[in-house]
């Protein structure tokens, strides 16, 4: 059979990172095809929260996180409404004194890298967001950060790639990739490009058995409309710590304020859950940590809640790069909990090494190469086209 | 706060089929609990209670005040946190029921369809507007036009009349061919044809319209006015209120939430009315629309199989066929004609939730893209009115639910564990 | 018998016993979240429609409630 189609980059996967990365490539005069196995962004992109949030808990997840926001808020006026882009800022909130400290170091960190934040004391969070609970020792807010709803963003950044000539393959799902630029859909069709890449988020174990790629579970839920209940997105402070815990579940508080009015509660993660159903306990735990911090959340009425799988590595740094040992297979995924933040950066990251040039950010922390010369040679199963 | 029930049998919804099954599993000794959301039992056919209802629910009324079920009106089920717990909620208080056995009897919505004004208050479905009479509407010299599909338009033409209503006139959608096929039909069914005599002489002077439906309701803050297809021709007429029905649709959400198998919109049963689900069974309306005798058989059967008392159970369930049977002959009489699937204009709202307009869906192909990229289906009532409405006019299948089943306090979401991890 | 509720601080009287969303019927209501006004549409309970603050607690549904002396009804939530 012959491959239907022909192009220079084949994304695998229309979550956020595939339709960024398909905007940026046809944005560069690329022949850009994605294959969907569904349909655009119902998977890790539909279940998140959304948060453009910079984090530092390391200097890689910084500077992705950074240039990620960046270029979010370079675009904020382009987005389509209901993309619900809000530029409502992250309160960072201390619980006594020790993490108050903590929220200094933060301070600092972004101080170094022209990061703006305030130091809030406990008077004047209280005024910012008078429903909190009265004993937080106080906050770090952190303005420029910002919210949005992935779903359209997501949908947003592909239609500008279709606009520019991509073309959009949905229920085309791939059973099987090679390293001569072929990949084969389940339904037997072949599709050809000078490169692949694959950003199909945990689905790219299934391309890659050896891939070091984890799904992390996630809950959350969201309530009815309640308007002015809260202003900022709110997070605890150990919220990193949860993120960055190696194993085991564990909850941190998070709450932003949606455009709708609608409070959206988080977070949780889990490994070793991969039931989509709600866990309920973890739900539970979820909930009260919430309540803790927001205790007039006990009355407002639950609307929906759900569960998710973050693509996540060993190092919660993303897969940006070539697979080791293949000279046209790509990948673009294991974002874990900031794919949406990062998305644009790691559009732009990726498209300058398929194009040659030199990216604006080093590129090695997310060079997949990091996890070693893993061949996957073993498990990959040629499709037998002449090339 | 007390927060934990223990029960035998759990029975979810206290109308006829409910009623029915609390009765034959009390006269088992078993331990009943009968949950229902609303104010009082009686469920929709019977709100109101025994004063409204007709003299042969007298009868049910009694029989359950006189048995030992426990009555928890007024709760709705929420969430299920674990096999074998249901999360109860009323305005004040959460409590976790855990229960042996589960019927659930959780009754029919109306299908409403989108058409042009339909989300002018003073729309209502037919059998709403009749629940609204029955709680109190006081709808004296009132001008109301009926529309939809089905013998709920006769019935509550009925109520709305009694309540002194004047009903300008009904128009059914399913034309004349039908409508006589169904009446003949009904002659292997004296009672219901007897129902359908009274019905009809209740109602002496209604123009009854076949093949007839509402075009439009019009009105710029509230309904003013109905415009009409009456056969061949329009008609605009000014009017108070307008109740428009395209039939029943079986409540199959708690039934999905426990992974019971649906299968054309209600639950699959065995001849003891049991679910996939083992220990699970349903009755009345979400086993497939077919009225009281059906939900007071299907009722009863159940609360024996429940209880043990199978061969009782199943000497009653050769007299379900002809209850099937007759359920059938409603399907099939009063299927949709195409044209009401076509009423809603671009800017007509298929989402009233979240106002997304026909025009915005059309765009999509799926429940879930359409969900994911329009809010549709994300509001309050959780696509319970747009699902419906989606999978008439686009053909498109609902994407699994969300807990909790009704929106429900944060507060009681913590209720199960709370109970019992923190003793402080 | 007659009980008496507020509706947006005003007194009104209703039957004893009768349902909130009857009650509230013919008054303006909700307003959607496009700023249309709504009212009760399904009477049972599914659509959400007739939703109203009940002493301070928005997004409750009229038609599952039934009307007591005293009770604050808001109709904007």
């Amino acid at each position: 059979m012959n491959p239907v189609m022909h192009g220079d980059v084949l994304i695998i996967g229309a979550g956020i990172i595939g339709s960024a990365l398909a905007e940026q490539c046809a944005r560069r005069g690329l022949r850009v095809a994605v294959a969907e196995a569904a349909i655009p962004a119902a998977g890790t992109s539909a279940a998140g929260m959304g948060h453009l949030v910079v984090l530092d808990d390391n200097p890689a997840e910084l500077a992705l996180s950074r240039d990620g926001l960046a270029r979010w808020q370079a675009r904020r006026h382009e987005l389509p409404a209901n993309a619900e882009y809000r530029a409502c800022g992250t309160l960072w909130l201390a619980r006594d004194e020790a993490e108050m400290q903590e929220a200094e170091r933060k301070q600092a960190g972004y101080q170094q890298h022209g990061l703006s934040s305030n130091l809030l004391p406990a008077t004047a969070l209280r005024k910012l967001e008078p429903a909190l609970a009265p004993n937080l020792a106080g906050a770090l807010q952190v303005p420029d950060d910002a919210v949005l709803y992935p779903p359209v963003a997501s949908r947003w950044l592909l239609q500008n790639a279709q606009a520019l000539g991509a073309q959009l393959w949905c229920k085309a799902q791939v059973s099987s990739v090679d390293d001569e630029g072929v990949a084969r859909l389940a339904d037997g069709r072949l599709l050809r490009a000078r490169h692949i890449v694959i950003a199909a988020g945990n689905a790219s174990a299934t391309l890659l058995p050896g891939l070091p790629l984890k799904p992390r579970k996630g809950q959350l839920l969201i309530t009815e409309r309640y308007p002015q209940r809260i202003r900022h997105q709110l997070v605890e402070l150990g919220y990193i710590r949860s993120a960055h815990a190696s194993d085991g579940d564990s909850v941190a508080f998070n709450v932003q304020p949606r455009a709708t009015g609608q409070l959206l509660i988080g977070s949780s993660r889990q490994f070793h859950d991969t039931d989509p159903a709600i866990n309920w306990p973890l739900l539970q735990a979820m909930l009260s940590r919430a309540l803790e911090y927001l205790p007039s959340l006990r009355q407002l009425q639950a609307l929906r809640s759900w569960a998710g799988f973050r693509p996540a590595t060993p190092d919660k740094l993303p897969l940006l790069g070539k697979v080791p040992g293949h000279s046209r297979l790509w990948l673009a995924t294991g974002h874990e909990g900031l794919g949406i933040t990062t998305a644009l950066a790691s559009a732009h990251l990726l498209a300058d090494l398929l194009c040659e040039q030199a990216p604006a950010l080093d590129p090695t922390p997310y060079n997949p190469a990091r996890f070693g010369p893993w061949s996957l040679a073993d498990q990959h199963h040629p499709v037998g086209v002449a090339a | 706060m007390s927060s934990e029930l223990h029960t035998d049998i759990a029975i979810i919804g206290a109308g006829p089929a409910g009623m029915a099954a609390a009765i034959a599993a009390c006269a088992q000794g078993a331990h009943v609990t009968l949950v229902d959301d609303n104010p009082r039992p009686g469920g929709q056919i019977w709100r109101g209670g025994p004063s409204q209802a007709p003299a042969s629910a007298s009868s049910t009324f009694r029989q359950l005040a006189d048995s030992q079920a426990r009555l928890l009106s007024g709760f709705r089920v929420a969430a299920i946190p674990a096999p074998g717990q249901l999360l109860l909620e009323d305005p004040h208080r959460a409590q976790v029921l855990r229960y042996g056995k589960l019927i659930i009897a959780s009754g029919a919505r109306e299908r409403l369809l989108p058409f042009p004004g339909w989300t002018l208050p003073g729309v209502t479905g037919a059998g709403g507007l009749q629940a609204l009479v029955k709680g109190g509407l006081d709808v004296r010299d009132q001008h109301i036009v009926l529309a939809g599909t089905g013998p709920l338009l006769l019935a509550s033409a009925a109520t709305l009349r009694a309540a002194g209503a004047q009903v300008l006139l009904i128009a059914e959608q399913a034309p004349w061919s039908q409508l006589a096929r169904f009446g003949w039909a009904l002659k292997a069914y004296p009672a219901k044809l007897a129902q359908a005599a009274s019905l009809a002489w209740q109602l002496g002077g209604v123009p009854y319209h076949h093949a007839s439906h509402v075009l439009a309701a019009l009105g710029q803050t509230r309904l003013e006015g109905v415009q009409l297809q009456l056969g061949a021709r329009t008609l605009t007429l000014p009017c108070d209120w307008l109740g428009v029905g395209y039939g029943l649709l079986p409540n199959t959400e708690l039934l999905r939430a426990l992974h019971c198998q649906i299968s054309q919109g209600a639950a699959e049963v065995d001849a003891l009315m049991q679910t996939s689900q083992a220990g699970i069974y349903a009755v009345g309306e979400a086993t497939g629309i077919g009225g009281v005798d059906k939900a007071l058989l299907e009722g009863r059967i159940a609360g024996l199989a429940a209880t043990g008392a199978v061969a009782a159970a199943q000497a009653l369930a050769p007299r379900r066929k002809r209850q099937l049977a007759f359920a059938a002959l409603l399907d099939k009489h009063f299927a949709l004609q195409p044209a009401i699937t076509q009423l809603a204009q671009p800017d007509t709202l298929v989402c009233r939730c979240e106002d997304v307009s026909h025009a915005s869906l059309q765009l999509f192909d799926s429940w879930r893209e359409a969900k994911l990229q329009t809010r549709c289906g994300m509001g309050a009532c959780q696509g319970r009115i747009c699902g419906a409405a989606c999978e008439s006019l686009y053909g498109w299948q609902g994407s699994g639910d969300r807990p909790p089943l009704l929106p429900t306090r944060l507060g009681s979401l913590l209720e199960p564990t709370l109970a019992k991890a923190n003793p402080t | 018998m007659k009980v008496q509720l507020f509706i947006d601080g005003q007194a009104h009287l209703a039957t004893l016993g009768s349902n909130l969303a009857a009650a509230l019927a013919g008054l303006p209501g909700r307003c959607s979240v496009s700023g249309q006004p709504r009212a009760a549409l399904c009477g049972m309970g599914v659509c959400f429609e007739c939703r109203v603050t009940i002493d301070g607690q928005p997004h409750q549904r009229a038609c599952q409630r039934v009307v007591y002396e005293g009770m604050e009804v808001a109709r904007e939530l």
